[in-house]
């Protein structure tokens, strides 16, 4: 499988499609170890089968993303909360 | 992918734009430059997502930073040659003038920087890792007294993206301050440095910690991450880094 490791930077068009926010500049907390960061800033690996978004601190997943015909898959389980602007 | 179906702003719909030129940049990269109708305009460290579709229907899409400023009429990327990359060399070996390009864009918020946030601007770049900050710098130099210091780090002059520009920047604006390293090789009587960024580096060329520069870093993992903990280490206020990453695999 052909993964990339890149960084919440580069998945800002995909959360795009997903939230009405800026998700790059969007803080969330980790629910596992309580690191806050922005997506812009935490590590991000793209597949084919789809992308996770992972804690700076201790590598939890924050965001998972799969997108097949049937829809967008979104579990935001890794965070225990998420601040955006108004 | 399924996002035309829903209604997404235009920034993030897949659109056609038309590639107006292209040139070598240094040996292993390539500037392209695009026209999009109906571009309402990026900040300076966005990017677009690119969107290649095979005869298959197979698609392999790729993130990149914008290089030309908000002002620029036309959009400049800067595409490096990875030999094993299932996207870059069609960019840089196939793609001509005329051609079409299916983007979305511009991206992101963070890793942005507009003049009216001001200055000072302290800026760490590896590689083609100049590019966003290359439209910070462009975008400076349209307007923002903002003083700004780079460090960036290449492997020989050659290979060092905008060097004849960035000379000339530096050299007729006393506030930009352009400091690089060739860490492979470096050419005839070069005093400069000629290793890869360390601590001891950054801790003669970052500006002090007093001084609250907004600090960007982009380039290989490796180096972003080295970076941002040394200046860390130096007493920088972490919450005025920020860092995009790029990794060498799968371009």
């Amino acid at each position: 499988m052909n993964e990339r490791r890149l960084d919440g930077n580069a998945v800002g068009g995909l959360l795009g499609e997903i939230f009405t926010f800026e998700a790059t500049t969007a803080e969330g907390a980790c629910d596992r170890c309580g690191t806050v960061a922005h997506v812009g800033e935490v590590m991000a690996y793209v597949s084919e089968i789809g992308t996770v978004v992972r804690c700076a601190s201790c590598d939890n997943a924050l965001i998972r993303v799969a997108l097949n015909p049937r829809g967008y898959f979104l579990d935001l389980r890794g965070f225990s909360y998420l601040r955006f602007e108004r | 992918m399924t996002g035309e179906v829903r209604r997404l702003p235009l920034r993030l719909a897949w659109r056609i734009g038309e590639v107006v030129e292209t040139r070598p940049a240094t040996p292993r990269t390539r500037s392209l430059f695009l026209d999009v109708p109906g571009w309402e305009g990026h900040k300076a460290g966005q990017h677009v997502d690119l969107r290649l579709t095979a005869e298959d229907g197979y698609q392999a899409q790729r993130s990149y930073s914008i290089a030309s400023a908000p002002e620029d009429e036309r959009i400049e990327l800067v595409v490096e040659r990875l030999d094993d990359g299932e996207v870059s060399p069609y960019l840089t070996d196939e793609l001509r003038a005329g051609d079409r390009l299916e983007l979305r864009g511009p991206i992101g918020g963070w890793f942005a920087w507009e003049a009216a946030d001001g200055g000072p601007l302290f800026l760490v770049a590896g590689g083609s890792g100049i590019a966003p900050l290359m439209s910070m710098i462009r975008h400076r130099a349209a307007g923002s007294e903002a003083p700004c210091r780079l460090l960036y780090s290449s492997r020989s002059r050659e290979e060092t993206i905008f060097a004849d520009e960035l000379d000339r920047l530096a050299g007729s604006d006393g506030s930009l301050e352009v400091v690089h390293t060739l860490t492979r090789s470096q050419p005839p009587g070069w005093t400069g440095y000629d290793r890869r960024i360390d601590g001891e580096m950054l801790a003669e060329v970052a500006p002090s910690p007093d001084e609250g520069s907004r600090t960007f870093v982009c380039g290989p993992t490796p180096l972003v991450e080295s970076v941002a903990t040394a200046l860390v280490g130096l007493g920088h206020d972490a919450s005025r880094i920020k860092t995009e990453r790029f990794g060498p695999t799968g371009g």
